[in-house]
């Protein structure tokens, strides 16, 4: 480091952010210099989003602070963040995608004429967005470009112009490949490098670890809401990532009272393919008795396989086998009616009526058995919510109560119940213990272990690594839609799952 | 559960407020043959207001209810006047039936029901088209088929002279859904017999039958029903056919009641009033919430003001702010408490 020593653009020091029951981030620190661009890197749950939004205004950190141009700031919002110079760039894009790029690139801060008449200045701001345009390497012509007819690629490119537009010094950017294409993604290097060139200083989370290899001037890796550690540009690479991306000790949260053993595959799933699902095929196995983990980084693919397993999307090719018998899965009746039940990811949209009661999402899926010529049987539909409440553990003062009303553990726990009065063959959880608090989360990995340890086939898609690695008898692993690799109890570490989740090859 | 409940005794406080002021209104208001009155409107708006309500719950609309309640009293009437008389040469389409007896001709008009609600459905379920949209489009062109169907009047006066031998069958559904001797006196209000009756029938299928459950679980979180496995589409198709054909139901009781019907006028506005009386009754426009019971009260609300307001001598013009007014109130109640429920 020949360069003079000078005072970086953004300091952050000590940063703190907790959540209802979680702690996000625990004293990190970063600095950016001038016309630099660090890439942040870290698991799932690492705290780089949260950090990014501390950053940006959206959420004001418990302590720590934040150090702008030389000087401590406290942005009271996102907004008061853009006008100091910091521009966030959403995964969703924040587009109004029914309007022209002219009249985006200036939405909210129009330029006008006439005093209190706010004629739009049109003349002055095609002007000015022309060279913003100029600026992100898209043709003028695309002022007049409706937002929509956009593809996601220059949707972004748009959005960068309109950071820059503000004059903004930092942008961040949160997973920005993410939907792009190879083309698109060269496109966005390109953008980057000139940015830099000109002085803009750029912060960009990525799962991908070659792409921070191809731009970062620096790698900043978080671990469970910490610093874990620093790479500069010569030091990138993918093992060397991986290593400080991973690196703790696992707490036993989870003594498993199984041994593994090879039973039968039950649920057989040979080049499945699904509508706007990836272009590669899959194919798994889930036997009984056993728990396959299934691990991916975000956007791998693993709920929408799952959902294409459940009958909630269209099959295009490929086969699902129960039991060595080919099955047709059209709907979800179809999967349930085979014995293949899933417990969704957002249980709260998917998983539960929340407004109604427990009693009633419990029957809800099995009424077709607690009934007779369609009128449902009171006594046999009480005796179901008694028992499944009895054998959950289900923490409600009656069946009556709405089940909004209870914790995350015991929502989670009325999911599992309406499925297990169905004795199903094959259980698919996808991120069993989101948003539920240690305790349940305790009581649904015993669960979970019983119900493999009587014989069920579980698939469990989950983010969380101590799950995957405590609960897990055999590991399939997801990259962009595809199969990376396949661990079993002897291969399984943190590490080798974060090779396969981010690429790599297994070594 | 529990707001439900909550809204059955606003309505219930509602009704027993407007029948209290009826009964100091004037020394007949509580006469046996002015409830009748009341009834008999009561059980007519109350027969549609259970379809539409159906529908809220499981967070559609049907904006096509009065025209179709205005079609199938023309083509009630007009299948037996002169039958069915289709031709279009040019398509090679020639259906001349010739007059219709009344019973057949009412199975017919049924039929059309649950014809138009089958659309209405496929359209939502299967091109998924807004209902709003929907049912609006329909609101004209049943209105339009009415218009087409006969210029002027069609009546049972004509149905008589044309067809003698129709008077015994026409005679025996007067009596029995409407409670019209054949001189056309009011012997008991039939309408609402009719309407407990439906309300029987359809209370069991909504609060004891694995479809009622259904449809509030749509009505509530479409996606969670459709991962517990439910076919979504199919149970709203379902819930559309009730609705139009009960609107049909109601196009008959209509013409048998009043004797004759406009095809430009029979039935306008009912839609508005059947969706008032299902949000009095407990619906809520965002699906999920009612009780069968809230709905047959909901649909006594309007009766009972429209009669309040011949006794107070309030010209029939101010009737539809009056509606709007209550409606308007009892929304902002609603939503107070609600929010007082939420601080808790």
């Amino acid at each position: 480091m020949a360069n003079p020593p000078q005072s970086p653009l953004l300091i952050a020091r000590g940063i703190s952010k907790q959540f209802p029951g979680v702690l996000a981030l625990d004293d990190v620190s970063l600095d950016v210099q001038r016309g630099e661009v660090v890439a942040i890197v870290g698991e799932n749950g690492a705290g780089k989003s949260t950090l990014m939004k501390v950053i940006a205004g959206v959420y004001q950190p418990n302590a720590g602070e934040v150090i702008w141009n030389q000087k401590p700031v406290n942005f009271s919002g996102p907004l008061d963040a853009m006008r100091a110079g910091i521009s966030l760039i959403h995964q969703e894009l924040n587009l109004a995608e029914n309007l022209s790029v002219l009249d985006n690139l200036f939405l909210g801060r129009e330029d006008t004429i006439g005093g209190p008449l706010r004629l739009l200045a049109r003349g002055r701001s095609r002007q000015l967005g022309l060279s913003l345009l100029e600026r992100v390497g898209l043709p003028g012509a695309f002022l007049d470009r409706t937002v929509r007819t956009l593809p996601p690629g220059q949707k972004q490119l748009v959005e960068i112009a309109r950071a820059l537009g503000l004059n903004a010094q930092l942008l961040i950017m949160d997973e920005p490949t993410s939907s792009l294409t190879q083309r698109e993604t060269d496109r966005l290097y390109e953008v980057i490098d000139g940015l830099k060139a000109a002085g803009v200083s750029i912060l960009y989370i990525s799962h991908r670890l070659a792409e921070v290899k191809r731009c970062a001037d620096r790698a900043v890796v978080l671990r469970d809401g910490r610093n874990a550690g620093a790479l500069a540009r010569d030091e990138i690479s993918h093992d060397a990532l991986v290593r400080l991306m991973v690196g703790r000790d696992l707490k036993q949260l989870f003594p498993r009272t199984r041994t593994t053993t090879s039973g039968t595959p039950v649920l057989t799933i040979k080049d499945l393919r699904y509508l706007n699902g990836p272009d590669h095929a899959v194919s798994l196995e889930v036997r009984a008795g056993e728990v396959l983990g299934m691990a991916g980084l975000v956007g791998a693919g693993r709920t929408e396989l799952s959902e294409a397993v459940f009958g909630l999307r269209s099959l295009t090719s490929g086969e699902i086998r129960l039991n060595g018998t080919p099955i047709t899965i059209r709907k979800p009746k179809d999967a349930i009616d085979a014995g293949i039940v899933l417990v969704p990811e957002d249980r709260r949209l998917n998983g539960l009526v929340l407004e109604s009661s427990v009693g009633f999402n419990l029957s809800l899926p099995n009424l077709d058995r607690l009934s007779l010529a369609s009128l449902v049987r009171p006594a046999q539909e009480r005796q179901l919510q008694r028992k499944s409440i009895e054998q959950l553990r289900i923490k409600t003062p009656s069946a009556a109560q709405a089940v909004g009303l209870l914790s995350g553990g015991n929502q989670q726990k009325v999911v599992f119940g309406k499925w297990l009065a169905r004795s199903p063959k094959v259980l698919i959880l996808d991120e069993p213990t989101r948003g539920v608090d240690v305790g349940a989360k305790t009581e649904i990995y015993t669960l979970i272990d019983q119900l493999a340890a009587q014989g069920l086939a579980v698939w469990m898609i989950t983010s969380d690594m101590e799950e995957l690695l405590g609960l897990s008898d055999r590991v399939v692993v997801l990259h962009e839609g595809r199969v990376t690799g396949e661990l079993t109890r002897e291969t399984l570490n943190e590490e080798a799952v974060m090779q396969l989740a981010t690429g790599g090859t297994a070594s | 559960m529990k707001k439900n409940l909550i809204r059955l005794a606003g309505v219930t406080m509602l009704l027993m407020l407007l029948f209290t002021a009826l009964g100091t209104s004037g020394p007949t208001a509580l006469d046996r043959s002015n409830l009748y009155e009341v009834f008999n409107r009561h059980g007519a708006l109350g027969v549609i207001t259970l379809g539409a309500a159906l529908l809220i719950v499981t967070g559609n609309i049907d904006l096509s209810v009065g025209s179709v309640v205005g079609f199938s009293a023309i083509l009630f009437g007009v299948l037996m006047e002169t039958g069915i008389d289709l031709q279009f040469r040019s398509l090679g389409i020639n259906i001349v039936s010739g007059p219709i007896a009344p019973i057949p001709a009412l199975i017919l008009t049924l039929m059309g029901g649950v014809v138009i609600g089958l659309v209405h459905g496929l359209l939502v379920t299967r091109l998924r088209l807004q209902a709003f949209l929907v049912t609006l489009c329909g609101m004209f062109i049943y209105r339009g088929f009415a218009r087409q169907l006969t210029a002027k009047n069609t009546g049972l006066v004509q149905v008589r002279e044309l067809h003698p031998e129709f008077s015994s069958s026409i005679d025996f559904l007067r009596q029995w859904l409407v409670g019209k001797a054949p001189n056309g006196a009011q012997e008991f209000p039939m309408q609402l017999v009719v309407l407990l009756i439906l309300a029987l029938i359809l209370g069991i299928v909504l609060h004891r039958t694995v479809y009622g459950r259904y449809w509030y679980a749509i009505g509530y979180n479409e996606q969670a029903a459709r991962y517990a496995g439910i076919n979504v589409e199919r149970q709203k198709v379902m819930v559309f056919v009730i609705c139009s054909t009960l609107a049909s139901f109601a196009g008959v009781l209509l013409l048998l009641f009043a004797g004759s019907a406009n095809p430009s006028d029979a039935g306008t506005s009912l839609e508005l009033y059947a969706i008032t009386a299902a949000v009095l009754g407990g619906c809520s426009l965002r699906g999920g919430e009612g009780l069968m019971i809230g709905f047959v009260l909901g649909a006594l609300v309007q009766p009972v003001i429209n009669n309040l307001m011949i006794f107070w001598n309030i010209p029939s013009s101010a009737e539809p702010w009056v509606i709007g007014l209550i409606l308007l109130v009892g929304t902002i109640v609603d939503e107070l408490l609600r929010r007082r429920n939420a601080r808790k």
